[in-house]
Formats: structure tokens, sequence, C-alpha cells
């Protein structure tokens, strides 16, 4: 799952440090939160930022933009807010706005795209494992990081478990149409944790026969340069500078 | 659906953030006490299983579907302290690998759904199996009346959210109708639903239904044939 949303490149931003990129990410849509709206020429040059990074990692803006779909449910919510409000309003063509509703909904949009597309530059440019090691180095407990590693390692296994057992109900003829076929659809979900779970069971049988003893082996990482660190927060500081500028000026 | 940045003001997010950081903290110290090393292989799998099943489409009608969200069944399966944490390593993993919820607004995510959903949910279960006579139908009628309370508790947990640090122009109190309205509904889907896969659980290995047996149950290892 994790490695079908990884490209693979050779790239400034696929070779930094994976911790490096994750604190980037979020310095930046930290900053682009905490950004007004009515700032608005700041949000076109954050879109540059991010075109700029997604181009330095060799991504093609319509991979970003196929990526960034799973965001369209709370784009629709935003389009009704210039409908639904209080307070001025003003005529756009046939339209009659609500001007801060107009406001509220752009500034969800923007501030949420732009969340989006960094979040998928984040993950095309770097393996599940890696996000995974990035996030033990930022001091996730490591029982965090142990259970979603067993999540990525097993979530092919078991929704390749859950395609077969759809094809096993397609092939006697189940047609799932409405409520009446929840309770088909509900035993294999049962039968699914049944299965994750005696999975699971065995999986820690087997670590328990190789001495395990609720630690994983570390594998040692090396320490990341101060040049690491300064390309990666080239981005998050440069919307800063925008921010901040347009603050003083605003 | 989860909360995007960007929707919920910095401060408030921050907040939720360190509130919802502890109540991971509380439950991983739940999780080792009662579940010791056995807590990553079965949270883990547990966190495959809630990720898997809520790609797993339930129709409503004319073509419209929903999904499971999780929180109350896995609570009754596996128990609240490691259904808390393998709904927030699914949080995390939807928000750093899909996008799905954003990044600044994980905190939000991780109080709704792993902390509210997870404890509302299960402190019905046991609230509801305590005043039904004791049998396994009980267990399905408790599983349903859980699923149905812990969708709108998430959903005021968003409305509370909303209220503090909301960035949007809707009252809260549209933003408070519309959601429970619609929370309602959903969670009468996810009663029904929770109910019929504790049911069949049941049916098959009770022994592996955390809220069936109660918190003394000790997680037997089973080796199969």
């Amino acid at each position: 799952m994790g490695e079908r949303l990884y490209i693979h490149r050779h790239s400034v931003v696929h070779s930094l440090p994976s911790h490096v990129k994750i604190i980037a990410v979020l310095f930046f849509v930290l900053v682009v939160v905490s950004t007004p709206i009515t700032y608005w020429p700041a949000f076109v040059i954050f879109l540059a930022l991010v075109i700029a990074a997604a181009t330095a990692g060799k991504i093609s803006i319509f991979t970003l933009s196929k990526r960034a779909l799973i965001e369209v449910p709370f784009i629709l919510f935003a389009v009704l807010m210039p409908f639904v409000g209080t307070g001025e309003r003003f005529e756009l063509g046939p339209l009659n706005l609500y001007r801060d509703g107009l406001l509220a909904g752009v500034s969800i949009v923007a501030k949420g795209t732009l969340g989006v597309l960094s979040a998928v530059i984040l993950s095309t440019t770097t393996t599940a494992r890696e996000i995974l090691r990035g996030l033990e180095r930022l001091r996730l407990p490591t029982i965090m990081v142990q259970i979603a590693s067993f999540m990525l390692r097993y979530v092919n296994v078991i929704s390749d478990e859950m395609e077969r057992m759809k094809i096993a109900r397609e092939s006697r003829g189940f047609d799932a149409t409405g409520v009446k076929h929840w309770k088909v659809i509900a035993t294999s979900a049962a039968a699914l944790f049944i299965r994750s779970y005696e999975r699971g069971e065995r999986v820690h049988l087997a670590m328990l026969s190789r001495g395990f003893d609720g630690e994983l082996p570390h594998t040692e990482s090396k320490s990341v340069g101060a040049k690491a660190w300064v390309t990666a927060l080239v981005f998050p500081t440069l919307a800063l500078i925008t921010s901040l500028s347009f603050k003083m000026n605003g | 659906m989860h909360i995007p940045d960007g929707f919920i003001d910095v401060p408030t997010s921050v907040a939720f953030a360190g509130i919802a950081a502890a109540g991971v903290a509380l439950s991983l110290k739940g999780a080792k006490s009662t579940l010791d090393e056995k807590t990553a292989p079965l949270a883990g799998l547990t966190a495959t299983f809630i990720f898997a099943v809520q790609m797993l489409n339930f129709p409503v009608a004319a073509g419209t579907s929903g999904h499971l969200l999780g929180g109350a069944l896995a609570a009754i399966l596996v128990g609240p302290w490691a259904a808390s944490l393998a709904l927030t390593v699914v949080l995390l993993m939807q928000g750093l690998l899909f996008a799905d919820g954003g990044l600044t607004a994980l905190g939000l995510n991780v109080f709704n759904m792993s902390l509210i959903g997870v404890w509302v949910g299960y402190a019905s279960f046991i609230a509801i199996k305590k005043i039904l006579p004791k049998n396994k139908s009980s267990i399905s009628i408790a599983a349903f009346l859980a699923g149905l309370i812990s969708v709108p508790f998430a959903a005021a947990g968003f409305v509370l959210q909303y209220a503090i640090g909301g960035t949007a122009t809707f009252s809260i109190s549209q933003v408070l109708t519309a959601m429970l309205g619609t929370h309602f509904l959903i969670g009468i889907g996810e009663g029904v639903i929770s109910a019929l896969a504790v049911g069949a659980v049941m049916a098959s290995r009770s022994d592996l239904v955390y809220g069936y047996k109660g918190s003394q149950q000790v997680l037997e290892t089973r080796v199969k044939e």
C-alpha cells in the first residue's frame, strides 16, 4: 500500500532524510494555516513553493493533482459557505453571496489544498518504511512505530484477503445493493477480523520463537548533516518570510 | 472524512494535539499492562483490520454507500486501550501517506475518533451490557447501541472544536444540528454493522471478543493444528 504511493526517482527531495522532510512539511503547513486568507498573494507564493518542491522532486503536476482528489468532499462543503451565513452580502453575477462566507470558504479550500499537496509530496518521495523510520527519529513512542510497521507490513495481505472474500461472494451470485445485504458484508468484516487476529497471534508466536522480548532490534542511523536540514527547510522558511512580510505590510 | 488543514485554527489544533497526545500516552500505559509484549502485533493487526474495513463499502440506497468507522467495534473486540492505539496509528498513516486528514489537524482527528469514538463506544457498551441479561444476544444489542452512540459523540467532539476555533462561517447551532443529525443516521448504520459483526465473531470465536468476558480476560495464544 505504502509502496504503491512512492514514486522512485533520483532527486534532492528523495534523498533527504525522512524525519527532516516530515518536519519541513509540518512547518510549511503550520505557516500556511497561520496566514490569514486576506493576504491572498502570499497563497500564490505558497502554491508556487509547493510546485517548486514537486518539480525538485521530479513529480508531475498531474500525479500531484490526481492524488489530491481526496480533498474533494471538503471543497464541496466549502462551496456552500458563501450561500449560508450572516453579515454583509454582495451580488456576483446572478448570485447573492455572503462576503464572510466567501472568504472563509476560499480560506478552507486554499489551506486544505496546500496541506494535501504538501503531504502528497512527502508520500510520493518517501517510502512508507522511511516515513516510519523518520517518526521513530522524531521520538514517536517505539510501540506506536511498531504498531504502524505491522500495519504497513500486513495491509496488503489483509486487503488481499478482503478482496478474495469479495470474489468468493460474487462468484456465488452475491450483489450488494442495499441495506438487506448488510448482514453478509458485516459477516465478512467479522471473518476478516478473526483472520487478522489469528494472523496477529501467529506473527506474535513466530516473533517469540525468534527471541522477541518487546523491543525490536535497532538499525543504527547515521546522523544528519546541517546541509540536509538547510535544504529541506528552504521551502517552509520562504513561506514564513512571505507570511511575515505580508503581516508587516498588511 | 477527516478534518483537513486550516479548518480549525492553529491554537485550538495545538491544544487538542496536546490532549490527544496525553490520551494516547494513557492508552499506551493501559495497553502495556493488559497486553504486555503482545501489544505491537495485536494492535498492529487491529489497525490493519480497521484500515481494511474502512474500505469495505456498505450500500445504502440509490447507489450511495457508507463505510464503518470502527471505533466502537474495535473497542469491543480488542479492548479500548489497543483500539485507541490502533485508530491513532490508522489516522497517522492516513494523514502521512494518503493526505486524508491534515497533518496539523491530526490532534483534532485523534481526539474525535481514537479517544471519543473508542471510549464513548466502550463505556456505553459496558453500561448497557450491565443492564441487560447476561447472554450472547445482549452483547449484540450493546454493540448496536455502542456503535449508535459513539458516532454522534465523535461528531460532537468536532462541534466542540469548531465552537472553539472554527474558521468557517456557519453558526455553531447550524453545525451542531447538521453534524449531529447526519451522524445520528451514520450511527444507526455503524451500530447495525457493529452488532452484526460482533455477533458473527461471537458465533465462531467468542473468546476473541474482549467485551464479552470483561477486562479480566486473559488473551490466549492459540495455535492452529
